[in-house]
């Protein structure tokens, strides 16, 4: 559905993206993480044909989004980020005045916005003024325009940014839903939130793509790939150094609380050592009143790759 | 074209759901009922060489109020896209920037014209009250309004192009309220200035648009203007579409 190749946009004085290559497949949820100013934005606004790339080609659905950016831009539906709309009209007169600019045959108009009212739950408020409706409702009327004209492919720029956790989960439920029909590129700051709906993730920083693959096989290649907490009364025994001798423990860290300690492991990736804390407990009949593995979640991902050159 | 009426549609009830239209409304049918009622009192009192038509186009009251209201209708039209970046879902919806750029001038075209309906009304009632044939003819009727046209687009497209210019709709007012006032006016220059050649003074009368109102609302349909104004009109409007697609460069 999307296919891009060795895309730049410089501004005077800097470069926003440089020589970004990638593909989207069809049925793809693709996730677009990236810190601040790494360049999501511009990706996307070049994939909407709001502003031609300096160098590269990009293309949707088959057609150059600079080229052939008519027939590329009919078969997109994009939400800006912060959802800019004209206050100064209701819902339904704004999804209809959309559905046409679209290109959507005038007898089909109607069904077409009132499914997307039901589909984004809009009915309550079909009748306000736009300008009248909370954030989490306006980001609604933004999705619910971008799917009006029935796009294969949906690009959407933070669509949960600013909204409550219940909002968060209801358009998130509504994305991955959305997923089985459409081809969907979202960027977002909220890792979770990607693990749960995305089939790959992009990790864009500074303009350059750093990875691109399965939430999955992230998680799997990142060095400080989760760990093993222990809590346990280990007497006068330093337990941290025990517990370093287990094959497979890169580092322990300590805190106490009262006679407890508790023992942070970050382990080699993909091991799990529970079952040799475990045994190490038992021999020195230390107590144990906790044992658990602590998964490793984009967010390592994410910190990993975007702060290695920080560092 | 269907595209092209949808954003008309848009354009035309974007003016009449905010108040600057009502308030534009009001005050210019104000100031031009003042004018009409002022002239008919004067012509009232005394016999003079000049129609209705003639004293209504042409007095103070009606510059001032006619190079006003040019500005307050197209300085949103652009600017305000642009502020509120709501220009970024109108874009990336498949449309050409042509019909966007023709979209908002022949809405502001629209609002302009319903702007002047009320004012036939005066000559309708000004017919009934006084049954005196000989000030009208339908000759300066269809000058006078002829005029109001040619000016009001020419007007209008300066507009558009002040307002693709800039984000901020008052420099967009200022710098399209300058352009108009310069040019309306600069038919006076040769009352004002005594020492111009008569050569000068020939040439600023081609594009004097007090001048051509004087003839027009007189009831001589000149073609000159109509060519003027026309062109003048096309090539604003090119510019604007320019300027308007200079934008992504500039992103």
């Amino acid at each position: 559905m999307i296919k891009v190749e060795n895309l730049t946009k410089r501004y005077p004085g800097h470069t926003a993206i440089e020589d970004l290559s990638f593909e989207v497949g069809k049925g793809e949820i693709m996730g677009f993480l990236g810190p601040n100013g790494a360049g999501k934005s511009t990706t996307m606004r070049i994939l909407s044909s709001f502003m031609p790339a300096t160098s590269g080609r990009a293309t949707i659905a088959g057609f150059d989004v600079f080229e052939q950016s008519l027939q590329a831009r009919s078969h997109l539906g994009y939400m800006p980020e912060n959802v800019p709309l004209y206050k100064d009209m209701r819902v339904t007169e704004y999804l209809d005045y959309r559905a046409a600019l679209k290109g959507v045959p005038h007898r089909r108009i109607a069904e077409r916005v009132g499914d997307v009212k039901e589909l984004c739950g809009l009915k309550d408020v079909e009748k306000k003024l736009v300008g009248a409706l909370s954030k989490g409702y306006r980001q609604r009327v933004g999705l619910a325009d971008a799917l009006v004209h029935e796009p294969e492919l949906l690009i959407l720029d933070e669509p949960t940014s600013g909204l409550d956790p219940n909002q968060i989960r209801q358009v998130r439920d509504l994305i991955r839903n959305l997923g089985k029909q459409h081809t969907i590129l979202l960027s977002t700051h909220i890792l979770p939130e990607v693990e749960m709906t995305c089939s790959r993730v992009i990790i864009i920083n500074k303009g350059r793509i750093e990875a691109c693959d399965t939430p999955e096989n992230l998680l799997g290649e990142i060095r400080t790939a989760g760990g093993v907490l222990l809590e346990a009364r280990v007497g006068a025994e330093d337990g941290a150094e025990e517990l370093k001798k287990i094959a497979g423990v890169r580092d322990v860290t300590t805190t106490t609380d009262g006679e407890w300690q508790r023992f942070s492991l970050r382990v080699e990736s993909g091991a799990d050592l529970r079952e040799e804390v475990f045994r190490l407990a038992a021999d020195r009949r230390w107590s144990v009143r906790e044992l658990s593995q602590r998964k490793a979640t984009l967010e390592d991902v994410f910190v990993e790759i975007t702060h290695a050159d920080d560092v | 074209m269907r595209k092209f009426l949808t954003l008309l549609d848009r354009e035309v009830r974007s003016y009449f759901y905010s108040p600057i239209a009502y308030i534009v409304l009001v005050f210019f049918l104000l100031l031009s009922g003042v004018d009409f009622y002022f002239q008919l009192s004067f012509m009232n009192g005394r016999p003079v060489p000049y129609t209705v038509q003639e004293a209504f186009f042409n007095s103070v009251f009606f510059w001032f109020a006619f190079v006003l209201i040019f500005p307050l209708i197209t300085m949103r039209l652009f600017s305000e896209e642009f502020k509120l970046g709501t220009i970024e879902p109108l874009m990336t919806a498949p449309v050409r920037d042509w019909q966007v750029v023709l979209s908002k001038f022949f809405g502001a075209l629209v609002f302009y014209i319903v702007l002047w309906i009320p004012t036939l009304l005066y000559f309708v009632i000004f017919q009934t009250v006084t049954h005196d044939p000989a000030a009208n003819s339908a000759g300066a009727y269809l000058g006078s309004y002829l005029m109001l046209f040619l000016l009001g687009i020419f007007y209008l497209s300066i507009g558009c192009l002040a307002s693709v210019l800039t984000t901020n709709q008052i420099v967009a007012a200022v710098i399209s309220f300058c352009a108009i006032t310069l040019h309306f006016f600069s038919g006076l220059v040769s009352f004002i200035v005594q020492d111009v050649s008569s050569a000068t003074r020939q040439l600023l009368g081609y594009f004097s648009a007090i001048e051509q109102m004087g003839t027009l609302s007189r009831g001589e349909i000149d073609t000159r203007p109509i060519v003027l104004y026309l062109s003048m009109t096309i090539v604003m409007l090119a510019l604007t579409h320019q300027a308007f697609q200079s934008r992504k460069w500039r992103l």
